[in-house]
């Protein structure tokens, strides 16, 4: 594997925003590449993880394209995910050697419409989404399930709740370079030394909620148990699921959850996850850690876990 | 005993408020007031209108607000001959991309007023103003051609 | 005040989805107030049916009659009832095994109140008057007696 680094971060949180996609994506891309010491034209791959359905206009992330000036056009590409997956796929293309950097974004408005009718379109079509559950509930039908496990000592039972989080509007960029590259770039990159998602049945029913298999999966691919990470930043919406993913990873008391907040005081939609990345990868660049744990999940009631695991090298 | 179930309705009905963003608030305010407004970019100098607070070519946020003629000149047009659903106009009607004098982009508008078989590309056009002017691309009714001579050397590079 | 516009938008599709041969057989047994499930190559039943085993990718067809009472496996109590769910006065979502499957159904609960609820509750469907082969036909389910 060719070596694969965040070498800057940028976020924007804003509890409504009046910008279009494009004035909203634009400062976080140009803080991120001016923190990197680059413009748009040293970029190799540029990639965005957002959903048109926040806005309810299909292909609205070809508008939020101009944030970046994809002309002449651009090597670009595109998920309707948290921008995690975009990152991850960022990952792949710089894996192919020919490249050096990446830009990836992730954007928001989650505030326009109505986030919990809009979250129950990913469930099943068939059997699920017709009776439009909403994130919250089925969330706290997790909690249940984690409650009713007989796993939890009395303090966490306090924890296994589903409260909901806080809807905010938001963009993240994140720039990624590859070996010499990026150590010529940032005088400490934070290396991606494992990168890894996993996916669980779009079924409720199917699955056990208590357990968080996919993240356990996924951590395993990305030589999580080998590691020994100072801090891990969480993307769980809900309280419960934090109980349910430091399960999952097998994290002790040592490692701390989430300096930055997390996303349960501040859920950007389809960002939230990447700016753990971001987080996480921060606090490695700037000597907090040498390693650092990340997670982004999408889907109801953690569906689909990415793990990325951070470090210095020397 | 009834058919096997081969489909059923499942339809999504969701209500947004969309803020237009500040550029697009601002062009739309134009309007309002019977005035054209583009932004051009502070490092290729283009003017982009509608306006979008970036430009797509550099990436970089547009500010310098500028204030346009409402006259310019077909780059590319089509003819709408079929019925549907929403349909408001007669048919047949035209819509066209127009290159307003001075700026770099086009703006995507009705031509009425002239028959459709007579629409070309480099044909001169101007606005024809609503006389109760919306905050939208509604204040203007449409654009009618001027009847000066043909500018096809104007709109090159903007097909 | 904000110099920004905003407009109101709505979005709507008028979507008819096809259900292939599983979900259809589903549906037209909720239909005639019966619940099938499909039974996997490991004897695992589920419900509702899947066109493959979840484990195995496996084509799946053979259905088998299931329920139609079941145990509320974990659930929900929703407070306030959005115009789109499926009840309109305090209900709760639930996970329900039903006898005889292996995987839970998500649907509603009818029950006055939140103290009514608790998992391991048997409970059974309520029909809809009118079914027409789609999920709703199970209107909720109700604490069996």
């Amino acid at each position: 594997m060719r070596d694969v680094a965040v070498i800057s971060f940028s976020q924007l949180l804003v509890d409504k925003a009046e910008a279009n996609d494009a004035e909203l994506v634009m400062p976080v891309v140009r803080e991120a590449l001016g923190r990197a010491g680059l413009q748009k034209q040293d970029i190799g791959f540029t990639c965005s993880g957002s959903s048109d359905f926040l806005t309810g206009m299909p292909f609205s992330f070809v508008g939020a394209l101009d944030a970046v000036g994809p002309w002449p056009p651009i090597e670009e590409s595109h998920v309707e995910m948290d921008g995690a997956w975009a990152l991850y796929e960022a990952w792949v293309r710089l894996q192919h050697g020919d490249i050096d950097t990446a830009l990836v974004y992730a954007f928001g408005r989650s505030t326009l419409g109505p986030i919990e009718d809009i979250l129950a379109l990913q469930l099943d079509p068939y059997y699920e989404a017709p009776m439009w559950p909403d994130a919250t509930s089925l969330a706290a039908l997790q909690a249940r399930a984690l409650l009713d496990s007989g796993r939890l000592s009395d303090s966490d039972k306090k924890k296994a709740t589903a409260e909901p989080p806080k809807i905010v509007d938001g963009a993240a960029a994140v720039v990624l370079a590859s070996g010499d590259r990026a150590r010529k770039l940032c005088s400490r990159p934070a290396f991606i030394s494992g990168i890894d998602h996993r996916i669980e049945s779009h079924l409720l029913g199917v699955r056990d909620l208590s357990h968080s298999v996919s993240t356990e999966i996924a951590a395993k691919h990305a030589g999580c148990f080998e590691k020994s990470p100072t801090f891990a930043e969480l993307h769980a919406p809900y309280s419960a699921q934090e109980l349910i993913l430091c399960d999952a990873l097998k994290l002790d008391k040592q490692v701390t959850i989430n300096p930055s907040g997390g996303a349960q005081n501040n859920n950007a939609v389809m960002v939230a996850g990447l700016i753990r990345i971001g987080e996480a990868a921060t606090r490695v660049s700037n000597r907090e850690a040498d390693c650092a744990l990340a997670h982004a999940s999408s889907g109801p009631c953690l569906q689909q876990n990415l793990i990325c695991m951070l470090e210095a090298r020397a | 005993m009834s058919d096997a179930v081969k489909l059923f309705k499942a339809p999504i009905r969701l209500e947004y408020t969309i803020p237009a963003g500040r550029a697009t608030s601002r062009f739309c305010r134009g309007l309002a007031s019977g005035r054209l407004y583009g932004q051009r970019c502070p490092e290729c100098k283009k003017v982009n209108v509608p306006p979008r607070g970036a430009c797509p070519t550099c990436g970089v946020p547009t500010e310098e607000e500028v204030l346009l003629p409402d006259s310019g000149t077909i780059t590319t047009f089509c003819i709408i001959n079929i019925a549907f659903a929403a349909q408001a106009l007669e048919l047949p009607y035209a819509c066209a991309s127009i290159l307003l004098d001075g700026a770099d982009s086009t703006l995507f508008h009705l031509i009425q007023e002239v028959p459709v078989a007579e629409i070309r590309m480099g044909m001169r056009v101007r606005a024809v103003w609503a006389e109760n002017k919306l905050a939208s691309l509604e204040a203007i009714r449409h654009f009618k051609p001027t009847g000066e001579p043909d500018a096809l050397a104007s709109i090159e590079g903007h097909f | 005040m904000s110099d920004v516009l905003t407009a109101p938008y709505v979005l709507e599709y008028t979507y008819k989805r096809s259900t292939g041969p599983i979900i259809g057989r589903f549906f037209s047994a909720l239909r005639d107030r019966r619940i099938e499930g499909v039974r996997c190559k490991s004897g695992r039943v589920l419900v509702p049916p899947q066109e493959c085993d979840p484990e195995t990718g496996e084509s799946l067809s053979e259905f088998v009659s299931v329920g139609p009472a079941g145990v509320v496996t974990t659930w929900a109590w929703e407070a306030d009832p959005r115009p789109k769910h499926p009840l309109q006065t305090p209900f709760a979502w639930a996970l329900i095994k039903l006898d005889g499957a292996d995987t839970a159904l998500l649907s509603v609960v009818d029950v006055p109140t939140e103290s009514t609820m608790k998992s391991g509750l048997r409970v059974r469907p309520r029909w809809r008057a009118e079914r027409i082969g789609e999920m709703r036909d199970i209107e909720c389910f109700e604490v069996a007696t």
